[in-house]
């Protein structure tokens, strides 16, 4: 007999292992929604597979007598919008901070303590101020996500870019590089994978912070949506949103996944095929 | 003029003295081999060639003038690893030196410029032997090319000097012919000064035309960072000498000292 840490399932069981845990978790829904509704069929808390699928369908289909629009997508749309314009906003600011930060001494000793500082403040502290400053629209929600990922992403890219060896940019030297190509030439292609993984891990409280924001002041948005109807104990609106940005979450993450993969094969070399 | 000399040269961190009184001058062309034991100060001699440390005392000079202190593209040089650039494809790590010199603000040629680095580059690829891999990232590649690949890619400046810490030291024992073979065949079709640190004495013989030992020639049990090493023997090296003759003077010199432990 193998040791526990030499057996691995082969391709096949992996997926229906991987399926195992989310199969036990429906049946024990199912089962525990039965009891409920058996007992009190106007049950609101653990609606039936089919009410929500029903609920959402509407949501995702029937038009606003009022407005016109279709409630699910403009949610989406507008949290997407949101999401993403902060996300990239991040990136781009802490891509160009990390470089320099981790590229230039002169700079590092000025802004590291600063960024180490600020990515110490809870974003969420600072919301109201946010609300104060930019007003309840756009601006503040999209600020919220700004301010709570980008020293994240600062950190993790100075950090690397002090993690590359001191022989590539010697060499880069030796080459004739300047101060300005070094940083073009070599931390920027080599910081640029980096960045994506790190916003793949970001993502999770860009979202956070998005839902957060849109919970107190909004007019659309996913996360407004869950919590207005919320006073009316809506689970079967609640759960299939909490689905739907699960799988919006996911799938941004995998774009990111793929994107890196595509484009820097060099920076994925050393990853077994472990997953 | 020599290429290179040193007068009472010395490097020290605060008390600890690494290297003492190193006098010396190279000439062009010469194949200068560097050995001594771990931690005497191999690596920070080349360093402050390189330019990345300081020197405490004393001077350096490269054409009679004073060494620069950061590198520079007169002085190239290959490290042990991490010598070329994971997200550049062998063309493209070794164009990198045209790139940086044509295209000042991108540091990426374009069109023509490009075509003619592209050219430049190929010729050097071919010479250390890798023209199959133009496209092939460094990580595809075996230790040995890797190193092939960071020759090519120090020559592309024609640098006055290439420096190499242990170039060959993680690669295979019939890699590391092969590779002697091509860095001798480059020393002598382009009249390169070469400094080479090796911890493999019979390399060391076989490769280059002057021998440097470096080793401590006082010690003060009491206070072993007081004295620092200096070159103890700088032996010059005919090539159709056979090394075992060489090895048999180099005792009967007395090499009576650490380096003979480690290194014989």
């Amino acid at each position: 007999m193998k040791r526990l840490i030499n057996l691995a399932p082969s391709r096949g069981s992996r997926w229906l292992l991987g399926l195992l845990p989310f199969l036990l978790l429906a049946m024990v829904y199912l089962s525990l929604s039965n009891a409920r509704l058996a007992e009190n069929p106007n049950d609101r808390l653990l609606p039936t597979p089919a009410t929500m699928a029903s609920s959402f369908y509407h949501l995702a289909t029937a038009e606003n007598v009022r407005t016109g629009q279709i409630v699910l997508w403009t949610d989406t749309f507008a949290s997407l919008e949101r999401i993403l314009i902060g996300v990239a906003i991040s990136a781009f600011i802490g891509l160009v901070v990390g470089i320099l930060n981790g590229g230039i001494p002169l700079i590092r000793a000025k802004l590291s303590p600063l960024v180490t500082v600020a990515s110490l403040i809870p974003p969420m502290a600072i919301l109201p101020i946010l609300f104060i400053a930019f007003g309840t629209g756009e601006a503040a929600k999209i600020a919220l996500i700004v301010i709570g990922v980008t020293p994240f992403l600062i950190r993790d890219l100075q950090g690397h870019a002090l993690r590359l060896p001191d022989e590539q940019l010697i060499k880069a030297q030796t080459l004739g590089a300047s101060s300005w190509q070094v940083l073009l030439r070599v931390l920027l292609p080599q910081l640029t994978p980096r960045l994506l993984n790190a916003t793949r891990l970001a993502l999770g409280s860009a979202w956070l912070f998005l839902i957060a924001a849109e919970a107190i002041a909004a007019q659309e948005g996913l996360g407004y949506r869950i919590f207005l109807v919320r006073r009316y104990l809506s689970m079967d609106v609640i759960l299939p949103y909490v689905a739907w940005i699960t799988l919006l979450a996911f799938l941004l993450d995998q774009i990111l996944a793929w994107t890196s993969r595509l484009a820097f094969p060099w920076y994925h070399s050393g990853e077994g095929d472990k997953s | 003029m020599s290429l290179l000399s040193a007068k009472r040269l010395e490097k020290h961190y605060g008390h600890h003295v690494v290297l003492e009184n190193l006098n010396f001058s190279v000439e062009q062309g010469e194949f200068v081999t560097l050995v001594g034991a771990s931690g005497c100060g191999k690596t920070t001699f080349l360093k402050m060639l390189l330019g990345t440390e300081a020197i405490s005392k004393g001077n350096l000079l490269l054409d009679g003038k004073p060494i620069p202190n950061e590198p520079g593209p007169d002085r190239g040089v290959v490290f042990q690893k991490y010598s070329v650039f994971p997200h550049l494809t062998v063309l493209g790590n070794v164009m990198m030196a045209d790139e940086l010199h044509s295209a000042k603000l991108l540091g990426k040629s374009f069109g023509t410029a490009k075509r003619h680095a592209i050219e430049k580059a190929q010729a050097r690829i071919e010479e250390v032997g890798l023209s199959h891999a133009l496209n092939k990232y460094p990580h595809e590649l075996s230790g040995g090319m890797q190193q092939r690949l960071a020759i090519a890619q120090a020559l592309m400046m024609r640098p006055r000097m290439l420096l190499l810490d242990e170039p060959f030291g993680a690669l295979d024992p019939g890699i590391r012919q092969d590779m002697h073979e091509l860095i001798t065949r480059l020393w002598q079709e382009q009249q390169l000064t070469i400094f080479m640190i090796t911890h493999d004495l019979k390399e060391a013989f076989e490769l280059g035309t002057r021998l440097w030992v470096f080793d401590k020639t006082r010690h003060d049990p009491q206070a072993p960072e007081a004295y620092g090493a200096t070159i103890t023997y700088d032996l010059p090296i005919s090539r159709d000498r056979p090394t075992a003759a060489l090895t048999e003077a180099l005792h009967q010199g007395g090499l009576k000292t650490h380096t003979q432990e480690t290194l014989l």
